[in-house]
């Protein structure tokens, strides 16, 4: 094995490591091969691999990629979490506890570990990286396999998967594995640090099944987890956990975990643990051990390559499991995970027994383990890093969907949710579903101390509103009648799944504020004998995440019952739109949009109303009342002093008005043919629906289609700044800041009506939208952008965006305020929504595409007893007018230890909130300032981890958390995202548009925004069905050859490149032409030729689109055509062409900086 | 031969003018203790059916302060051709086409009863209203040398070469909205109904309000629409035109232009923004095409207006309850005015009067139908809370009206704009509470529209008076004319002190304006935007020669009247009457004057007995009413009383025969007996009195008097009283109680109210119902005989009348109780004779017995 993995180290650097893993994986055995190059590796190894890393560090580059193998361990544990929860097994845990004690070894692992973890890293990165192809698929299906035979994916998930691995290392770390794991370690750090451990517990007992571990150890430690949690299954995540929990906990643990975790597991584990570390760890001598037992493997993992996946798994099955539960423990991560997580999970006990052991274990260990990677003499060759070799998200969503998928339990408090990539479906016990809520930390420190030492973003990602998958509930609605939702006394929170019952039923507690207040006494109902109230289970609101209430009349405006809300089309009729086409489209379509008018549950038919109004230069107003015989038009020439003309006939029943309308749809294009009008108004117009909402005392939503500069003498009157020089320079807040404020004010007078503005962007020139952009952020409206607009070419996208926004689930007049539970509390709020208070968001509509993110901070210290209680309720208008109240209940857990923390982050809703932070900060701060900024949070992020979890090792080591693995490239691709550093190749409006919009971005959106997908489409297997997507590749150009036929997309652009060599006979198929210079590169969509290819390709096109909720425009490319610069734009991985780092390179820089805050 | 009596009357048929003195004082001195000055009432469309308008440009003095029209009393000098005008002796030469008169051979003008004349003109600019120097050029008349100067001198080529187009009048109806159903009924079919009644080639726009005002666009199909004004703000002409669109790129919406694109414009190319350049052709091209969408010919838009007044609903905004609804009668009115002039080009902030006016000589009428008062914006009269009643006059006088003031400004400021655009506003005002009308009075009353009040839409009042608005003489010509300008010429020892009457001041310091001013004064010219046959303004003259001064060459004094204005056929017309006189020397009796010399210098010293037979009662009384009620538009009541007192006393202290300090030798010349009687009445009419009216009857009372001939005036002034019975045809009686008798039938005109009271006895048989009975139809007669009279009345005057119809002891009797002079009341009624029969009148006021009693007494007074 040594030689494999050494060998691949040479031929890549810094890399090398985590090639090697890949290699290995090849015969998953790498693992053990690792070991024993870990063996002697970690010696000589740590010592060459590090020393040589070192040199190698200096580049820095190649501990990234150690790095991120380790992260991928970690990854592993989070996911186990769901293990964990299995894990139950308190006692398990307990035992863990002690061996947390060792913790204190931690200390030495460190030490150790850094030696290594350096190895570690080397594999690690390797595995993952490599992993990703080669390797990381078999550990996938390593633990796949695992899983199906129980006793296999002991193995597995001791060796691979993590969870075994986990509660060994702790246990190791703790006891035995101290001294044992001391010799045994540093062997293992030569190959991979963690690795060893795993693979020794493979090796040992499920030696076979340890190849596998090892191998998968690294993807094992990302999907071993997943796998385990994603089974969810106690037999599965039992056999993994026990396994762990057993080696975690060896001795006492080991006792309680054996019943649990499968026999052969725990021995493996146990072996593995101490055995391996004695074995492997020799190496890693007094320290190694500790991180070998504990969490070191894991984070050695990563540095370990092969531990990785083993310790990966621990950790992934800690952290997420145990992570929070058994973290309470604190060091004794175990007593925690008996704690919480153990009790719940009775299935998983031992599992999260393992988990958790693991996860402390891990934690502290970790620390060593983790950072331990890259490094190595992997470092040595930074430059020639193989880009392949590093942290793939490719890699890691199929990681998370091959281990995670299935059903996600929320019962348990803290549980790291499955990416948003995964298939998944989420069953609400108690917690909401992640696709509503999404924190970035699932395990919060007790103290601001460690966020702040850390610098992990604390923040919930709230998308109240999101569609659900089909086979998923909506938030089942309560209607209390006149009573209303039931409330805290003192902070107001809604009933939920949290407050606890006292008093016989009498009172209940508010775990928000701790108050107790009487129970009303039709709501009153007696408890059982566990101090349940008996209907628990009747009432959605006491066993239920999500839910919503039927609201009374305090809860509406005026304390009327709000009225059915109402859609308004603001349609700008002034030269442009007639030429462009837009005006014709529009009142040709607006019949079939108007169908699809939302319907509120339990309604047959749409109560929204709809109203038309035009304008130039001057507003127009129609009245369609269903009375008349024909429309009537009125015009309003103030546009200084906006006003409403008429009372009535304004807002009409699309049904019922279905004639009166279809005629003026007839008349708007004659009436307007032949203006000439090019001074376009748009703050009266605005003002016209705002006010005619107002008027009709409803809420609602304007679709404004706008075409120009506002130049028009009216209130909002525009000058034309457009000077694109300036962006990505320091002057380019100047046009990027709103010029004046009217847009600003207009936004807020709007969110006082609940008028929401959607702008539809038809323009050809600069329309100055970061000012009148405005008035949609403040209203929760959102932007389409359609520039050079013509009607046949853009008018099918339009018209689907159109009646995706107008048909898509929406609340207006709406408000939220999130409430937590005492020590937290939200500080900092992004999306687009106003806010006149510090605690209320103010949307004047929020839809299925939107979400907001908080941003929490301490106020005090937390207890890990408690937990962290969140509730989010969102007060709104149905579109039937039904007000109501969404209520989201989140709980997360409380750490005291840093590694707890790594394990269990939520990488996705992290840079989420990184790039709303970045975008907030463009208008009051330089591009070179908030790069510097986003690089240095990262740097500390990472170099936190380093420090406090990772095991020593060489500094030119680069160690990344499992969990975090992905944040360079994350952090890269935030730089180079047009929302942030979009320069002179795009106009200002497209700058700003990207600014608005990645404001709003949903996780899973920004996910897809950020990293944009790229599918290969010359290898589609034509006989799969249309809608099946192929696998997508890395974002880089390596990716793409001569013959080749891509898709690109990020859920804006989406592009079709061609390679000049492409087939003939696929260019025929799909164009109909014959040659690839013949194809038509400016249409906008793939001609309706009836061949299997081109139904295919048209297939996954539209299934993109469907999953994106977006007509995205497709660009087709051909290679080597100018237009290929933009495509490349794309290309993230890449050098940009505007200078921005290639992932490699930031990588480096990277590196740089955390060895920089290091010494 | 002829007496005063005939000679006037006569002077009134052919001229329609009418003076308070037909004998003129020589000097300045001597006029001023005339007390009633001199002046004339002229009406300058009196109807004239024999009077056939000439073909072809007046004649026009050539010197260019004077200007004055060729007339009868030019001399004429047919070999030289050369005729001199009589105004300033200026000598000219006859234009070419004149080249063949002779003594025999005389054009019209110079025909004797010719003196009054009426043009129609081919030249635009001949009714250049700004200066009398435009008034020469005329293309063809005046000789090219000339002409030329002129026009560098004051007008670029195009514009005055430009041929006048024939006109056709503008309608603009302006509807209130905010009344009840049936009222909006009823107006609407008063509305349709008039559609038939205008000529076809009228311009019609329509304007609707309520809360908001709305433009309502003519000729769209498919969809109707409208321009919509917020109700509570004021706009500017140019904001209006912005809103609308008209003559920018906006406009262009319009379905096609009508006008012709001038030449050499470049077509518009859809794909280019018009530049301004374009834009201002365009815009040009609008006013070509009158203005636009808004205002569309009514045989094009007959079926669409139609459509659209068929389709008028109320407004319908909420109205809380104890609160009125929103009315923004104000803005309605300011934006039609700004509607008209942005359609005709009228550029109202241009300074100088030739710019202002891009398509001059529309005339137009602005019809205003409200149904309440103005309660929200400008103009607004009060608020929109029940709790508070419109002001009264009571409120006025405490300073207790809150919106009087800025209400009155704003239309005040609106009239002076629509009456400068020379377009009149009508109101027709139909409620039974008040609806402003004080406030807007001076819409109607500068630029002469009609003021219209009645209590219903639904009346037969107000629909009635409505579709006579439109009525046609006998040569089935509209009784309406347009944009006319009245200027005064007179000779030289005769200034011009102003005028009374529905007009607004041109502003021409031509040097025949005198320096007091009586009326609207400072100019010899006036604008009255709308003429009736009937408006009959009163023009105030002052004698300026000095005491001793010689009697002036010729000793006659000459004036001329030039009207011109716009014919409801399009035509531009000019009425030119001259009077003129020969100077009267003392000694020369009446009888000796030639027809033409009524009219006369008299010595102040020695023709006093000619002046004062010379006097007319009714043209004074006339006169001094108006000259009163001019006054109480800005002096307190009482003070008016007390001047129209003493100048009464001044003037029968001058003109009476008496003796000092003795009362019963006091008398009166019979052409004065009956002025103190006028005024006595004129001290009691609603004019004066404001008790018991309110503040807008007043208004509308006043308006009436400003503007009708002498006859109605009278009339309003004294109300005439007809007595039906057995004994005899019907006579017309004393205006007193004691013509109220139980076997008579009385048949009261007040102008206002046409009223028919039967005596007690008459209306005991009525009831009994004799008049159904064949033996009594000669009852039946009688009683039908006043109707009948009535009804004749009924049919001719404007606006309609009141029409009661009561009986002794009934209600509306009060109606003639309250004019009849009260000489017998509660407290004398058994002092004085119960033997007439009559009614006492339960009052305090003064009869006119005592009213003669006390002027004989202050007149002989010394003191005085």
């Amino acid at each position: 094995m040594q030689p494999q993995p050494q060998r691949y180290m040479p031929p890549q650097p810094g890399y090398g490591p985590p090639q090697g893993y890949p290699q290995t994986p090849g015969g998953m055995r790498p693992p053990g091969p690792p070991r024993p190059p870990m063996p002697g590796g970690p010696p000589g190894g740590l010592p060459g691999g590090p020393g040589g890393p070192p040199g190698g560090l200096t580049a820095g580059v190649a501990a990234m990629n150690i790095g991120s193998p380790l992260m991928s361990a970690s990854a592993g544990a989070g996911l186990k979490s769901p293990q964990g929860p299995p894990g139950p097994p308190g006692g398990p845990r307990t035992p863990l506890g002690p061996p947390r004690p060792p913790g204190p070894p931690g200390a030495a692992h460190n030490g150790l570990h850094s030696s290594p973890m350096p190895p570690a890293p080397g594999a690690g990165p390797q595995s993952n990286g490599a992993p990703s192809p080669g390797g990381p698929s078999l550990q996938q299906r390593y633990p796949t396999a695992s899983l199906p035979g129980g006793t296999p994916r002991a193995p597995v998930g001791p060796g691979a998967s993590p969870q075994p691995p986990t509660r060994p290392p702790l246990p190791g770390q703790p006891g035995v594995p101290a001294s044992a794991a001391p010799g045994p370690m540093p062997p293992n750090m030569g190959g991979p640090g963690m690795r060893p451990p795993m693979t020794p517990g493979a090796p040992h007992s499920p030696m076979p099944g340890m190849p596998p571990s090892s191998a998968p150890g690294m993807a094992p430690t990302g999907p071993g987890m997943h796998h385990s949690p994603m089974p969810g299954m106690p037999p599965s995540s039992a056999p993994g956990m026990p396994p762990s929990s057993v080696p975690g906990m060896p001795h006492s643990p080991m006792p309680g975990m054996p019943p649990s975790s499968v026999p052969g597991m725990p021995p493996s584990t146990m072996s593995g643990m101490p055995h391996s570390p004695m074995p492997g760890m020799p190496p890693m001598p007094g320290m190694p051990p500790s991180s070998m037992g504990g969490m070191p493997p894991h984070s050695p993992m990563p540095g370990m390559a092969p531990p990785p996946t083993s310790s990966a798994s621990p950790y992934g099955g800690a952290p997420p499991m145990p992570g929070g539960p058994p973290m309470p423990g604190g060091p004794p991560m175990q007593g925690g995970p008996p704690m919480a997580g153990g009790p719940p999970m009775p299935g998983g006990p031992p599992m999260p027994g393992a988990g958790y052991p693991p996860r402390p274990g891990m934690g502290h260990p970790q620390p060593g383990m983790a950072p331990g990677m890259a490094p190595g003499g992997q470092m040595a060759g930074p430059r020639k890093l193989d880009p392949d070799q590093m942290p793939s998200p490719i890699q890691v969503m199929a990681d998370d969907q091959a281990n995670r998928s299935g059903q996600f339990v929320t019962n348990l408090k803290g549980q790291v949710p499955p990416l948003t990539t995964t298939q998944f479906t989420v069953l609400d016990q108690g917690n909401a579903s992640p696709r509503l809520i999404r924190s970035s930390v699932y395990n919060v420190p007790v103290s601001p101390d460690m966020l702040k030492q850390t610098n992990i973003p604390l923040a919930l990602s709230i998308a109240p509103l999101a569609e659900l998958p089909d086979g998923e509930q909506p938030p089942p609605v309560v209607d209390l009648g006149t009573l209303g939702p039931v409330r805290c006394i003192r902070c107001k929170a809604y009933m939920g799944p949290f407050m606890t019952f006292i008093d016989g039923g009498r009172r209940f507690s508010c775990p928000f504020c701790k108050a107790s207040t009487e129970v009303p006494q039709e709501y009153f109902q007696h408890l059982d004998h566990t101090g349940q109230r008996l209907d628990k289970y009747e009432r959605p609101e006491l066993c239920m995440g999500a839910y919503e209430y039927v609201c009374t009349k305090e809860y509406c405006r005026n304390n009327e019952f709000p009225k059915p809300p109402a859609y308004i089309f603001v349609i700008d009729v002034s030269y442009n739109n007639v030429k462009s086409g837009l005006l014709h489209l529009l009142c040709n379509n607006v019949k079939e949009v108007l169908r699809q008018l939302p319907i509120d549950v339990g309604q047959s038919a749409s109560s929204m109303k709809v109203g038309f109004i035009t304008y130039s230069n001057v507003v127009h107003f129609f009245n369609c009342k269903p009375v008349l015989a024909q429309p009537q038009m009125l015009v309003v020439g103030d546009v200084q002093d906006m006003f409403v003309p008429l009372v009535d006939g304004l807002l009409v029943d699309a049904a019922e008005a279905e004639a009166v309308i279809d005629s003026l749809m007839e008349q708007l294009p004659a009436l307007f043919v032949n203006t000439r009008e090019t001074e376009v108004v748009l703050g009266p117009a605005i003002q016209a629906g705002m006010e005619a909402l107002k008027a009709a005392n409803c809420s609602g939503r304007l679709f404004v289609f706008h075409s120009s500069l506002p130049s028009g003498q009216a209130p909002g009157q525009l000058k034309n700044r457009d000077d694109r020089k300036v962006l990505g320079s320091d002057k380019e807040k100047h046009v990027l800041t709103p010029q004046t404020q009217f847009y600003n004010n207009l936004g807020q007078e709007c969110v006082q009506v609940g008028c929401s503005v959607s702008l539809f962007l038809v323009n050809n020139s600069y329309v100055d939208l970061p000012t009148i952009g405005q008035v949609v952020r403040l209203t929760g409206g959102e932007i389409f952008k359609y520039t050079y607009f013509q009607a046949e070419l853009d008018g099918d996208r339009l018209l689907r965006d159109l009646s995706r926004a107008v048909s898509q689930p929406v609340g207006f007049d709406a408000i939220m305020r999130v409430r937590t539970s005492t020590g937290v509390r939200p500080v900092d709020f992004h999306g687009h929504f106003y806010m006149s208070n510090t605690t209320d968001m103010e949307l004047a509509a929020i839809d299925s595409s939107q979400a907001v993110t908080v941003e929490l901070k301490h106020d005090d210290k937390l207890t890990e007893e408690d937990g962290v209680y969140i509730q989010a309720a969102l007060l709104y208008t149905a579109c039937s007018g039904q007000r109501r109240l969404r209520v989201l209940n989140l709980s997360l857990n409380v750490c005291s230890q840093m590694a707890d923390l790594y394990r269990s982050c939520e990488l996705d809703t992290m840079t989420n909130l990184m790039v709303k932070q970045a975008v907030s900060k463009v208008l009051d701060s330089s591009p070179r300032a908030i790069r510097d900024q986003l690089t240095a949070q990262c740097a500390q992020i990472l170099a936190s981890y380093r420090k406090n979890c990772a095991s020593p090792s060489s500094a030119g080591q680069l160690i990344l958390p499992e969990c975090m693995k992905l944040l360079p490239l994350y952090a890269n691709c935030i730089l180079r995202s047009d929302a942030v550093s979009g320069g002179p190749e795009l106009t200002i409006d497209e700058r700003s548009f990207h600014m608005f919009l990645s404001t709003s971005l949903p996780v899973r959106r920004s996910v897809a925004y950020l990293y944009p997908r790229l599918l290969p489409l010359d290898t589609l297997d034509v006989s799969e069905p249309a809608d099946v997507l192929p696998s997508p590749v890395r974002s880089s150009q390596d990716k793409l050859h001569d013959q080749g036929l891509f898709l690109l997309e990020n859920g804006v652009h989406m592009f079709l490149w061609i390679g000049l060599q492409l087939g003939p006979e696929a260019v025929q198929d799909l164009f109909g032409v014959q040659s690839v210079a013949q194809i038509d590169v400016d249409r906008p969509s793939l001609p309706n030729l009836d061949t299997p290819l081109s139904i295919r390709v048209r297939g996954v096109i539209d299934e993109v689109r469907r999953q994106r909720q977006s007509h995205m425009k497709l660009t087709v490319v051909r290679q080597r055509d100018k237009l290929e610069v933009v495509f490349r734009h794309f290309l993230v991985e890449d050098k940009g062409s505007d200078g921005s780092a290639s992932y490699v390179d930031y990588l480096c820089h990277l590196h740089k900086e955390i060895r920089a805050l290091l010494t | 031969m002829a007496t005063y009596q005939e000679f006037i009357q006569q002077q009134e048929e052919r001229d329609g003018v009418r003076l308070t003195w037909n004998v003129w004082p020589s000097s300045r001195l001597e006029a001023t203790r005339l007390v009633v000055p001199v002046a004339a009432l002229y009406t300058p469309l009196k109807e004239r059916p024999d009077l056939q308008p000439v073909q072809y440009d007046p004649v026009v003095c050539t010197r260019p302060q004077c200007r004055a029209i060729l007339n009868p009393c030019c001399q004429v000098d047919y070999r030289a051709k050369i005729w001199v005008c009589n105004f300033c002796f200026q000598r000219n030469q006859f234009p070419p086409q004149y080249a063949s008169i002779t003594e025999q051979h005389q054009p019209a003008e110079l025909i004797q009863q010719f003196s009054t004349i009426e043009y129609t003109i081919t030249c635009t600019e001949l009714i250049q209203q700004f200066s009398t120097i435009e008034y020469t050029i005329t293309v063809r008349t005046a000789d090219t040398a000339q002409c030329t100067d002129l026009i560098q001198q004051f007008f670029t080529i195009e514009y005055t070469i430009t041929r006048a187009q024939c006109m056709p009048p503008i309608f603009l109806l302006v509807v209130d909205t905010c009344v009840d159903e049936d009222e909006l009924g009823a107006l609407k079919e008063s509305l349709q109904m008039s559609l038939s009644l205008m000529p076809p080639n009228a311009l019609v726009g329509l304007i609707t309000f309520g809360k908001m005002v709305q433009v309502h666009e003519l000729g769209c199909d498919g969809c109707s629409k409208s321009f919509v004004f917020r109700g509570t703000k004021d706009m500017t002409a140019r904001q209006v035109q912005d809103m609308l669109g008209i003559g920018r790129g906006g406009g262009q919406q319009q379905p096609q232009p009508r006008a012709p694109q001038p030449p050499g414009a470049p077509g518009q190319q859809p794909g280019q923004p018009a530049g301004p350049q374009q834009l201002n052709r365009l815009a040009g091209n609008q006013y070509r095409s009158f203005g636009s969408r808004f205002l569309q010919p009514l045989h094009k838009c007959d079926s669409n207006l139609t459509d659209l007044l068929g389709e008028l609903q109320r407004d319908p905004w909420p109205v809380p309850p104890a609160k009125r609804p929103l009315r923004s009668t104000g803005t309605a009115l300011s934006v039609a005015v700004s509607l008209l002039e942005v359609s005709l080009g009228i550029d109202s902030s241009a300074k100088e009067p030739s710019k202002r006016c891009t398509f001059p000589n529309s005339g137009g009428r602005i019809m205003l139908f409200v149904g309440g008062a103005c309660s929200q914006g400008p103009g607004m009269v009060l608020n929109d809370d029940l709790k508070n009643p419109i002001r009264s006059h009571n409120d006025i006088e405490k300073d207790n009206a809150k919106y009087l003031k800025k209400a009155t400004k704003h239309y005040d400021a609106l009239a002076a704009r629509a009456a400068a655009n020379g377009h009149a506003v009508d109101i027709y005002s139909c409620a039974l509470d008040q609806t402003g009308l004080l406030e807007m009075k001076s819409c109607c009353n500068l630029t002469g529209g009609h003021m219209v009040m009645g209590d219903s839409f639904n009346s037969s009042l107000f629909k009635q008076t409505f579709q006579r608005v439109f009525a046609k003489d006998q040569r089935n010509e509209y009784k309406m004319a347009f944009n006319a300008v009245v200027e005064v010429k007179t000779s030289r020892e005769i200034k011009v002190s102003g005028c009374l009457g529905p007009c607004v001041s041109m502003n021409n310091k031509a040097a025949n304006v005198g320096e007091t001013e009586i009326g609207v004064g400072g100019t010899s010219q006036w604008k009255f935007c709308s003429l009736t046959p009937n408006t009959t303004p009163v023009i105030a003259l002052e004698i300026v020669n000095q005491h001793g001064a010689p009697i002036p060459q010729g000793g006659r004094g000459c004036l001329q009247f030039i009207t011109q204005y716009q014919h409801s056929s399009g035509q531009k017309r000019v009425r030119v009457t001259t009077i003129t006189r020969n100077s009267s020397m003392s000694g020369i009796a009446t009888s000796q004057l030639r027809r033409f010399d009524f009219l006369s210098w008299a010595d102040a010293t020695t023709g006093m007995p000619h002046i004062s037979a010379g006097f007319d009662s009714e043209a004074a009384a006339v006169t001094m009413g108006r000259m009163a009620v001019w006054r109480a538009e800005s002096a307190e009541g009482r003070d008016v009383l007390r001047w129209v007192d003493r100048m009464l006393i001044r003037l029968v202290q001058k003109f009476g025969e008496y003796n000092k300090d003795d009362p019963n030798s006091f008398r009166l010349s019979e052409n004065f007996s009956l002025y103190p009687q006028f005024m006595f009445h004129l001290r009691r009419s609603p004019f004066l009195q404001v008790f018991n009216n309110s503040p807008d009857e007043t208004s509308f009372y006043r308006h009436m008097l400003m503007r009708e001939d002498l006859t109605q005036s009278l009339i309003m002034i004294q109300p005439i009283l007809y007595s039906y019975s057995f004994n005899g045809p019907p006579e017309p009686v004393l205006l007193d109680t004691s013509s109220i008798q139980p076997d008579r039938i009385l048949l009261m005109d007040t102008f206002f109210q046409i009223l028919i009271f039967h005596g007690e006895t008459i209306a005991q048989w009525r009831a009994a119902k004799y008049q159904d009975l064949p033996e009594y139809e000669n009852f039946k007669q009688l009683l039908e005989a006043p109707v009948d009279d009535a009804q004749e009345i009924l049919q001719t005057r404007f606006p309609m009348p009141r029409y009661i119809d009561t009986e002794q002891g009934h209600s509306q009797a009060r109606f003639l109780l309250h004019k009849v002079n009260p000489s017998q009341t509660h407290n004398n009624m058994y002092a004085y004779g119960g033997q007439e029969g009559g009614a006492p009148v339960l009052t305090d006021d003064v009869s006119l017995q005592v009213f003669m009693e006390h002027l004989k007494k202050l007149a002989v007074s010394s003191q005085a």
